[in-house]
């Protein structure tokens, strides 16, 4: 438990929590690095929001601790935890300026009224909110108001911060802003913080880890390249990206005979007779490769910078093929053949 | 605006017929003979605003007492699991259907001199002789914070429940204690609500009468028992109507000073 070299910032063992019949969180354990981004990542209903409402204090769990810089806040309320959270709706103060809704969690730390002044400022000036200070939040837009939100969450200096899926009501182009802005924000000041989130492409974009969550445990916890490239599972491999899954087992070495007869030549050291998964993601395939797929395209999509194409290949396969957009695109009906390497497919 | 008034005639011609009328017949009286002696002995004579400073404490006090025990009342509704907030929407309502004649009897029943309160009291050995509880200004003011509790706690009860649960949750996250919440957040996200019930349970104080009639036994003397007085026993109509309309403005006087208030607070 010693803080030596690199200690874990945050801290979370066993933790366990259900609602009557419905297990929320299934003894979760997690661990995230000062100053590291993790998100949890899962579909509603995963237990991702239970979770960060443990961490932030307002659900205590059944079983398990957490602990923050080595000491354990399992028993401490909200007020005390010293832990910055931007909610899905921001709740901002509607009846307090931004100025005065910033000072808060300092005047509530009763911090001397120059400094309050000063740090109010510096935070402001931060989310480049300077010369808002006495609107009221409405008097704001949504991208604003959400500077607030951020302000007023890490102007106290906190051990910790939470951002629960704070992009969601943002239109697309404000949403990538606000997302490369908080990332900035989080490096610069070397926070430890935990974001929530249903969109693996927001995922993918602003983590140093993600932690794939469903039915309230962790499926997979890795890199961003780790979870994309190498899932562990069928949900992970399902949920982030778009996928060709397919089940198996391991012939011969190096060799996947499919559910349906087909083989497919991997890179894989699984020992033959193990059963496998097999995913293949759409970007990956060419026009040709060492396992080729004949088939007839059934549904073809042109998307600006690629075709999404829908193909029906012998044996009942169907796969989902990422083109770059060159040329026509292939109607439905036509035939072609795509292929991809050993190397590209993903044995799990 | 062609918006026709035909739907609403009925209910306009009874108004006209049964109210305004009748209102305007009685302000009549109290100028009869072309002379305002009546108004000058309303608000000149010493006993007579006496009665009406009377009212006025009396309203002022029920307010203060009905928002003492109304904004928690409220708050606990708005903020409660559905079955408890059911539980105490029919405890506060039930009162609202009864009649007020009970339940200023049943008053009379707990809180007189071998009432229910008393004799509970005594057999404990608490007390050795009875409080006075009725016909005095006690009396008074619990009947009547007994019956005007539901109009405190009904605006109260919406005023919280329009908060966001999430904000005083942030507030918790940054670190205000719980009274810090109330205060900082609750008291001024909810001062509507607090104003409407105030304003309400003030100005019906302002007329009441069965309540005070029976409870304060005649030693207790508002403004809505004085005008009966004078209409039932002493037969001076006029003088009743002069004093009708002394209330009536007054009462006006505070809706009119509440609106403008309530109006820059939304303008703010």
């Amino acid at each position: 438990m010693s803080a030596s070299g690199g200690s874990a910032d945050l801290l979370i063992e066993g933790v366990a929590r259900r609602f009557g019949e419905v297990v929320a969180l299934d003894h979760v354990s997690l661990q995230v690095a000062q100053g590291e981004l993790l998100t949890i990542l899962g579909p509603s209903g995963s237990g991702k929001t239970t979770l960060l409402k443990v961490v932030a204090g307002f659900e205590t769990p059944d079983a398990g601790r957490v602990t923050v810089g080595g000491a354990d806040i399992t028993a401490l309320p909200p007020a005390r935890r010293d832990i910055g959270m931007v909610f899905q709706n921001y709740a901002l103060f509607p009846h307090l300026s931004v100025a005065a809704n910033v000072a808060f969690p300092l005047e509530m730390r009763n911090v001397a009224k120059p400094e309050i002044e000063r740090r109010v400022a510096e935070a402001l000036a931060m989310v480049e909110l300077k010369g808002y200070e006495a609107r009221l939040p409405r008097q704001l837009s949504g991208g604003q108001q959400q500077r607030v939100a951020l302000a007023r969450a890490i102007v106290f200096n906190p051990r910790l911060l939470l951002l629960d899926e704070p992009f969601g009501a943002l239109d697309r182009k404000l949403r990538e802003t606000m997302q490369l802005e908080v990332r900035r924000l989080q490096r610069r000041l070397g926070l430890t913080t935990i974001f929530i989130t249903h969109d693996q492409e927001e995922a993918l974009v602003l983590s140093d880890r993600i932690a794939v969550m469903s039915r309230g445990t962790i499926q997979q916890i890795a890199t961003t390249t780790e979870i994309y490239e190498r899932p562990a599972n069928d949900f992970v491999a399902d949920f982030v990206g778009e996928s060709n899954i397919f089940h198996g087992t391991m012939s011969a070495p190096g060799t996947v005979t499919l559910d349906g007869g087909r083989v497919l030549q991997v890179r894989s050291d699984r020992p033959a007779g193990s059963k496998v998964g097999v995913l293949m993601r759409p970007e990956r395939f060419a026009p040709s490769g060492a396992n080729a797929f004949a088939g007839e395209v059934i549904e073809s999509v042109y998307l600006g910078t690629s075709f999404k194409l829908r193909l029906a290949c012998e044996g009942g396969l169907e796969l989902l093929v990422r083109q770059p957009a060159r040329g026509a695109l292939p109607a439905a009906g036509a035939r072609m053949t795509v292929g991809i390497e050993p190397e590209s497919i993903h044995v799990f | 605006m062609n918006r026709s008034i035909l739907p609403a005639l009925p209910a306009l011609i009874l108004l006209f017929v049964f109210f305004l009328f009748p209102v305007v017949r009685m302000l009549g009286f109290s100028v009869e003979g072309g002379t305002l002696d009546w108004y000058a002995k309303a608000l000149g004579e010493q006993l007579y605003l006496r009665v009406f400073w009377n009212t006025f404490e009396i309203a002022l006090l029920v307010t203060l007492f009905c928002l003492l025990l109304g904004y928690p009342l409220g708050f606990l509704m708005a903020t409660t699991t559905p079955f408890w907030a059911t539980v105490g929407f029919i405890f506060v309502l039930l009162p609202l259907w009864t009649s007020v004649l009970v339940r200023t009897y049943a008053w009379m029943v707990l809180l007189g001199r071998n009432g229910v309160f008393n004799r509970t009291l005594m057999e404990a050995g608490i007390i050795s002789d009875p409080i006075p509880m009725l016909h005095n200004f006690t009396g008074v003011l619990i009947g009547m914070v007994h019956v005007l509790l539901p109009y405190m706690v009904l605006p109260i009860y919406g005023a919280v429940r329009k908060v966001d649960p999430a904000i005083p949750a942030a507030a918790a996250g940054l670190g205000a204690s719980s009274f810090a919440i109330f205060r900082r957040i609750y008291l001024p996200l909810t001062l509507n609500g607090i104003f409407a019930g105030s304003v309400l349970v003030f100005v019906l104080s302002l007329g009441f009468f069965i309540t005070p009639a029976l409870l304060g036994g005649g030693r207790v003397m508002m403004i809505a028992v004085l005008i009966e007085q004078q209409v039932r026993e002493a037969l001076n109509w006029p003088f009743a109507a002069a004093l009708s309309a002394v209330l009536l403005v007054f009462t006006f006087a505070v809706y009119a000073l509440a609106q403008r208030f309530t109006r820059t607070e939304v303008a703010r």
